[in-house]
């Protein structure tokens, strides 16, 4: 146990004999969890691209030529893919957010996973739509 | 259900969490299927007739003391209403203490750490009137009176606070069952400790820890949403805050 519980119940701990058991994932599986877990993917995953984005606009500073390489280089097609997939992270993680302002900071309402639902939903037209227009 | 057969046909292959010195395990237990059988029916039949040595805990077998929860298959639920048709389509059963919570022995988990967070989180009604004085008139329709309605029935059974990664998490959370009581006092018009209920819901180990999993809201057997509250008490701590109230 931690310092933490035992300070708050004090000396009577005795009556306890096993470590507090976990959950797995098993009592992780439902929709809310599955959102709670897109988001921060996406969200982690935007970080880690946020560096190449910055240094791709570096290029610009660099000089015309070395920009216009590295444009050259993003029309290969599994740049391309990649884009897409940055897209559907952007607007996963984007709808994600909206669904959670909408949560809490507007009266409750029980459809939260009708909520999720549109979120996801909404993910993917963006991500199916720039995958159209590529 | 079993349908192979053998012997096994008509028995429930049951798996229940035994304490020990060495930290404790499953053992392997047979218990015939009934018709209606609810999960707390089968660790009965086990105790009774397997096992006397198993330690669990349950009251009124009918889904008001809250006493009789446990993980079954991995997830927290009230026995006592948990009917085995509905979690052990298979035939197996596997049965734990609840999570989050010390371990009494077997699968009666020690509550203390739970009930004490609803006294951490000023989950007592604090009056302003005394007996000569006349009876609060609360309009039945309010808004506050339906938030307090939705959030009022629980009867403390555990299911939230075992089912909450960030209980386990952040021990000194106050989790969700404690932050729901706390959410309906507030929504009380009488309450009379509005200031001192926020400065105990607020930072991190209240209601701004949460991370919205929603699995309390999830595995509520009584269908509270303790979301709904902790999303509410964010509100209300937040223009607290501005109106430089905390």
């Amino acid at each position: 146990m931690s310092a933490a519980r035992e300070s708050s119940t004090g000396a009577a701990r005795d009556v306890s004999s096993g470590a507090a058991r976990r959950v797995d994932a098993r009592a992780r599986n439902h929709p809310a969890y599955w959102a709670f877990i897109v988001h921060r993917v996406s969200g982690f995953a935007l970080a880690l691209f946020l560096p190449l984005h910055f240094w791709a606009l570096c290029q610009a500073i660099a000089g015309e030529a070395r920009l216009e390489t590295f444009l050259r280089w993003t029309d290969n097609p599994l740049v391309k893919f990649a884009e897409w997939g940055l897209v559907l992270l952007l607007a996963a993680h984007l709808s994600g957010g909206l669904r959670l302002l909408a949560l809490e900071f507007l009266p409750w309402r029980d459809w939260q996973k009708s909520l999720a639902a549109g979120a996801a939903g909404l993910a993917l037209v963006a991500a199916l739509a720039f995958a159209l227009a590529l | 259900m079993s349908e192979s057969g053998t012997e096994d046909a008509g028995m429930l292959q049951v798996r229940i969490w035994r304490s020990g010195e060495d930290g404790g395990g499953f053992r392997e237990y047979r218990v015939p299927r009934q018709a209606s059988q609810t999960v707390l029916d089968v660790v009965t039949h086990v105790q009774r007739k397997l096992d006397p040595a198993l330690a669990y805990r349950y009251a009124c077998r009918v889904g008001m003391c809250g006493s009789c929860a446990m993980t079954v298959n991995g997830v927290s639920r009230w026995t006592c209403r948990t009917h085995v048709s509905k979690v052990a389509a298979d035939g197996r059963l596997e049965i734990a203490p609840l999570a989050n919570l010390p371990v009494v022995k077997d699968l009666v988990a020690d509550m203390r750490e739970f009930f004490d967070k609803w006294a951490r989180a000023q989950g007592q009604f604090a009056g302003a009137t005394t007996r000569h004085d006349a009876f609060a008139q609360v309009s039945p329709v309010s808004e506050a009176r339906q938030a307090v309605d939705a959030g009022i029935e629980c009867i403390g059974c555990g299911v939230c606070y075992s089912s909450c990664d960030v209980v386990a998490w952040n021990p000194d959370y106050l989790g969700p069952a404690a932050l729901n009581r706390a959410w309906t006092l507030h929504q009380d018009e009488r309450d009379a400790a509005q200031a001192e209920r926020l400065r105990a819901v607020a930072g991190d180990a209240g209601c701004h820890a949460c991370h919205t999993h929603m699995s309390c809201t999830e595995r509520c057997p009584k269908h509270i949403s303790p979301t709904a509250g902790i999303a509410g008490l964010k509100r209300a701590v937040a223009m607290a805050a501005l109106k430089g109230e905390l």
